[in-house]
């Protein structure tokens, strides 16, 4: 008995050692551990997000091209929601009584998901109504006006550029993770690059709630409170007023119009034509369909999305590469009769002096010229073939940047097109093309596609006799670091000593004298010392397309601008004036009264029928 | 029944305020943990929801503890012992092939409105039998055909519970071995029962290769201790026993050590062995196996010292914690009543099961000693595996806790057994 008593003690004494652990182990979490009181505080705590304001977006001269303003939404909370006046609260808000029945109808099919969380039930609800609507407040439990900061657009340009802001999906919280639902992001243009500097931190703050969610109080006074972090400024290499006008004259005209400040880069205006309009970028959602189903589809941006041939402007690059390759001269001269026969090729010319040298060549814009020195570079014996030379020229070209992405900070920026010999070898058979069969592209015709970015930077190149800063949007400040490749100088393959000889011709092309044949006379602004070089593009949908790009003045350039008027004619007609008109109201802040008629012509005019468009439906 | 009333006066009261106590604190943390109605009250008597019925349980179990008491003649069960024993096999045979599949485990069987788990009952069948086969006259568990005997009546229905798919209760068999140590088992099972699941886990932790320096290091301590203090006639020295023995165990320990990975992997059911993986911290998965016991820490946890105050439980009330009105009911207590409310909860146990023990050692009969032993060791297994699951320190285990848990079959099982026990216990004379 005593030996069975001492075996009931150490059963009991093992009982009591295990319940001790129990207990040791419920002091340990309840009372040491803060980590599960902390972990408590997931679930029953209310978390409620606190948005930082969004970064504004200056333009180069610290105007306010993208502001802030305070808009409301109406929340709910389904299960603290009372019986009330369903008329008088659709009257506030202008709304069908069947609007608020279907939404509580959809509240009670999925209660079991809902639970008890707060809902969105009308976004951006005007001032008035919600100043209404917070005096009867009292009427509606359940029901709260939640103020959010969106987007204000002082400045009436650039809309394109600016691009949108819109409320995350479900598709973008998977591609980047710490969004959630509610959140807004850029979507498009400098909104879109620049979003991680322009969304701030989000904060919140923490209410306790009790076992029935109501909030009870503020959770430790506030302390533990995180405050947003307001977004980061961002400026722009945009200058806002000549955006605006550079707006003005692509109105009503389809086409670009890009100007780059050549020693850095920086773009200064970017105009895709038609382009939105910003009061419609606040609330882009609302207006989708329209913009949907507008045929000429002003979401896209032709300046960085559109490659065409660029015509005639072509020519200066061919060239530089024959200068550069030394079949070509300067004083080289050819003769036109108005066109280039050989064989049974034709190409045509208009009406000017022969022979002409090579500053002749640009000034007058010969296309016989250019069929010699095409044909020079390709059929040039120190290749094996033909091919070799055209692989060759290919490198030349893009060594301008022509069929590459630039790599602008500019999102959906194409590459365009440039040929090589793998792509005539594939259409002609290898043996099956010589140098007369891709003839065209000599003046810019043909199997090229470079955008209107392209031109820009280009004309941007010829500014700086030979070199370029890859184009962006976004300049540095004290917020934001930009990338080292857009502090580089790319060179091009052509000795910088020969850009000289073709501005030479681009500022005779503007600046000669009446009746000696420039062909771009109408951009010379006195004083300003303006080169360019006209293009027209053959188009066989239509009329051809207005090209024409330049930079000023001749020394020390401060702009260089490529325009691109779809369907607009000779370069001369549109596509010069609009550009020399952005060059002078840069240069010199307004336009001289001797021009002023070329001004009013632009701007009154429109060419918007003779754009041919695909009905969309 | 004209004793009837000397009967009442002579009842364990002790026992039946600690049983009121025990079920009437389940009762209102189930309150707890159901949550309001619609309307945010609490109706008592709406039969729809989870405490209206355990209401129903509760009346019932009380008609079931007056009969037992009052109508049933104790010394039945001696007699009957084999007939139930016999037929709750028979029942736990069928449940295998009738038995409806609830979360898993087909242990449950419907009959008409009811559904009623076997596994439960057959704990009592289990323990009526074994305490009537160990209170024979001559039985001695120092005999090892009688070892042998009590527990392959153990094993019968753990094997029976285990093909049901329903191992934690199978688990609670296993507690019958503290009475089994009681009635004359020797310690030394329980020390080897003891060290080898000690070291079936620092395996599953450490690998087996370190667990068999730890192992070899061990014995090497036990066997410098043991022959210390064996003398040096002993027949252990004299033939060289002692170390040979030792070098066997270690031998037969590394080999099991090695097996320990096998028999994770293959004969325990992917489930439960994420569930162990979870509790030794091997795999960290809180949205997935873990989050029952990581939301029922965080709810407990949160509790605090003196906890949030009836019905102001937030973890509970949210369904965080899955389960919470059955196997995680400790959580509503942890919550709402704080480390004060579980210690008083622990207390009642303790003096619950203290209280069984200490009037079974009185007792003169052998047949109630022995099942008081085993009722103890039952209640005691329930109650350490579901808080500690709780609390995470055992692996999850669905077994439900006495008198707390939701549910008629678990509630009027252990009501059946506790007042058995206190009829029991009022039977003054030996039988035999």
């Amino acid at each position: 008995m005593i030996q069975d008593n001492k075996k009931k003690n150490t059963l009991i004494i093992g009982l009591i050692v295990i319940f001790a652990i129990i207990l040791i182990r419920l002091f340990n979490i309840q009372i040491i551990d803060k980590e599960y009181k902390i972990n408590a505080g997931n679930n029953a705590l209310k978390y409620v997000t606190r948005y930082p304001a969004r970064g504004l977006i200056l333009d180069r001269n610290n105007e306010v091209l993208v502001g802030n303003k305070i808009i409301y939404d109406i929340t709910v909370t389904p299960v603290e929601v009372l019986p009330f006046d369903t008329v008088a609260f659709c009257k506030i808000f202008d709304i069908d009584t069947s609007f608020v029945k279907e939404k509580f109808r959809e509240y009670k099919k999925y209660r079991s998901r809902v639970g008890y969380q707060t809902l969105t039930f009308l976004k951006h609800i005007s001032n008035e109504q919600y100043n209404q609507f917070i005096e009867k407040s009292a009427d509606f439990v359940g029901f709260s006006g939640v103020p959010r900061t969106a987007r204000s657009y002082p400045f009436n340009a650039g809309a394109n550029l600016i691009g949108y802001v819109s409320e995350v999906d479900g598709d973008y919280i998977k591609k980047n993770p710490g969004y959630r639902g509610g959140d807004y992001a850029g979507k498009t243009g400098i909104e879109e690059t620049c979003e991680e500097y322009l969304r701030g931190e989000k904060g919140h703050s923490i209410f306790l709630r009790d076992s029935r969610n109501r909030i009870v109080s503020h959770y430790e006074n506030g302390e533990y409170d995180v405050s947003p972090v307001e977004g980061k400024n961002i400026v722009s290499t945009i200058d806002g007023r000549l955006q605006q006008y550079g707006e003005a004259l692509m109105k009503n005209k389809v086409g670009s119009l890009v100007a780059i400040e050549p020693s850095t880069g920086e773009i200064l205006t970017l105009v895709s034509s038609p382009g939105i309009d910003v009061s419609i970028l606040a609330e882009i959602s609302k207006h989708y369909n329209e913009i949907a189903s507008d045929p000429y589809k002003p979401m896209y941006n032709r300046a960085v999305m559109s490659p065409q041939p660029p015509g005639s402007v072509f020519k200066i690059v061919n060239g530089l590469i024959g200068l550069q390759e030394g079949v070509l001269t300067p004083s080289t001269h050819y003769s036109c009769s108005q066109g280039y026969k050989a064989g049974n090729v034709k190409l045509g010319c208009h009406v000017h002096k022969s022979p002409v040298d090579f500053y002749e060549s640009i000034m007058m814009s010969c296309n016989a010229y250019y069929c010699y020195v095409l044909r020079n570079i390709l059929d040039n014996p120190k290749y094996e073939n033909i091919g070799e030379a055209m692989d060759k020229w290919n490198e030349y070209v893009k060594s301008f940047g022509f069929g590459t992405k630039l790599g602008s900070d500019f999102p959906s920026e194409q590459s365009g097109f440039i040929p090589n010999s793998n792509y005539y070898n594939k259409i002609y058979g290898k043996k099956g093309w010589r140098s007369l069969t891709v003839i065209s592209l000599s003046i810019g015709q043909g199997e090229i596609g470079s955008t209107p970015l392209h031109l820009a930077n280009f004309a941007a190149t010829m500014a700086n006799r030979g070199y370029y800063y890859t184009p962006h949007i976004v300049k540095e400040s004290e917020n934001v670091e930009i990338d080292p490749k857009y502090k580089i100088k790319n060179y091009t393959m052509v000795d910088t000593t020969y850009f000289e000889e073709a501005v030479i011709g681009m500022y005779r092309a503007v600046n000669s004298p009446p009746g000696t044949g420039g062909t771009a006379t109408i951009a010379a602004v006195e004083g300003l010392d303006i080169c360019g070089k006209t293009g027209t593009a053959q188009n066989p949908h239509g009329d051809d397309h207005s090209v024409f790009i330049c930079f000023a003045p001749k020394d020390n350039p401060k702009i260089a601008v490529a325009a691109y008027v779809e369907n607009g004619g000779f370069g001369a007609t549109w596509a010069a004036p609009i550009a020399s008109l952005l060059v002078e109201q840069y240069l010199n802040g307004e336009i001289s009264p001797e021009r002023k008629y070329i001004e009013d012509r632009i701007l009154s005019s429109s060419l918007m029928h003779k754009v041919k468009v695909k009905k969309r439906r | 029944m004209r004793d009837n009333f000397s009967l009442y006066k002579r009842l364990d009261w002790m026992l039946i305020i600690l049983y009121l106590a025990l079920v009437f604190i389940g009762w209102v943390n189930i309150l707890a943990s159901c949550g309001a109605g619609e309307d945010g009250t609490y109706n008592i008597l709406d039969f729809g929801e989870k405490y209206g019925k355990q209401l129903i349980w509760i009346c019932a179990s009380l008609v079931l503890a007056v009969i037992i008491i009052f109508v049933i003649n104790p010394k039945l069960y001696n007699v009957f012992a084999w007939w139930i024993y016999g037929i709750m096999m028979l029942v736990l045979v069928a449940v295998i092939f009738v038995g409806v599949d609830i979360n898993g485990s087909r242990s449950w069987i419907r009959i008409g409105p009811l559904q009623i788990q076997p596994a439960e009952f057959a704990k009592i069948a289990t323990i009526i039998a074994l305490s009537s086969l160990m209170s024979k006259y001559g039985f001695t568990l120092k005999k090892k055909i009688h070892f042998v005997e009590a527990v392959a009546l153990i094993i019968l229905p753990t094997l029976l519970i285990l093909m049901e798919k329903e191992a934690g209760s199978a688990l609670v068999f296993f507690g019958l071995i503290f009475m089994l140590y009681r009635e004359g088992m020797s310690g030394w099972i329980l020390v080897i029962g003891g060290t080898v699941v000690l070291f079936f886990i620092l395996t599953l932790l450490w690998g087996p290769i370190i667990t068999s320096i730890v192992l070899l290091g061990t014995l090497v301590v036990a066997f410098l201790i043991h022959n210390h203090y064996t003398s040096p006639h002993s027949k252990l020295k004299r033939k060289h026993l002692l170390i040979k023995y030792y070098i066997l165990a270690l031998i037969m320990g590394i080999g099991m050590l090695f097996s320990v990975g096998f028999v994770f992997d293959n004969v325990l059911q992917p489930h439960q062995k994420a569930r162990i993986e979870d509790l030794l911290g091997i795999k960290e998965d809180i949205m997935g196996v873990g989050y029952n016991v990581h939301q029922s820490k965080i709810a407990i946890g949160s509790g605090g010292l003196f906890g949030k105050g009836f019905l102001q439980g937030t973890q509970t009330k949210y369904d965080f914690v899955p389960e919470q009105s059955t196997d995680f009911i400790f959580c509503t207590v942890g919550e709402e009543w704080g480390f004060v409310g579980s210690l008083l909860v622990i207390i009642l146990y303790a003096s619950l099961i203290i209280r069984i023990i200490n009037r079974a050692e009185k007792s003169e009969n052998r047949f109630t000693r022995i099942y008081g032993y085993s009722i103890a060791c039952i209640f005691a297994m329930h109650v350490f595996i579901n808080i500690g699951m709780t609390i995470g320190l055992v692996p999850v285990i669905g077994i439900p806790l006495p008198f707390f848990s939701y549910g008629g079959s678990s509630l009027w099982c252990f009501t059946i057994m506790l007042f058995i026990f206190i009829r029991l216990d009022l039977e003054k004379e030996k039988w035999r």
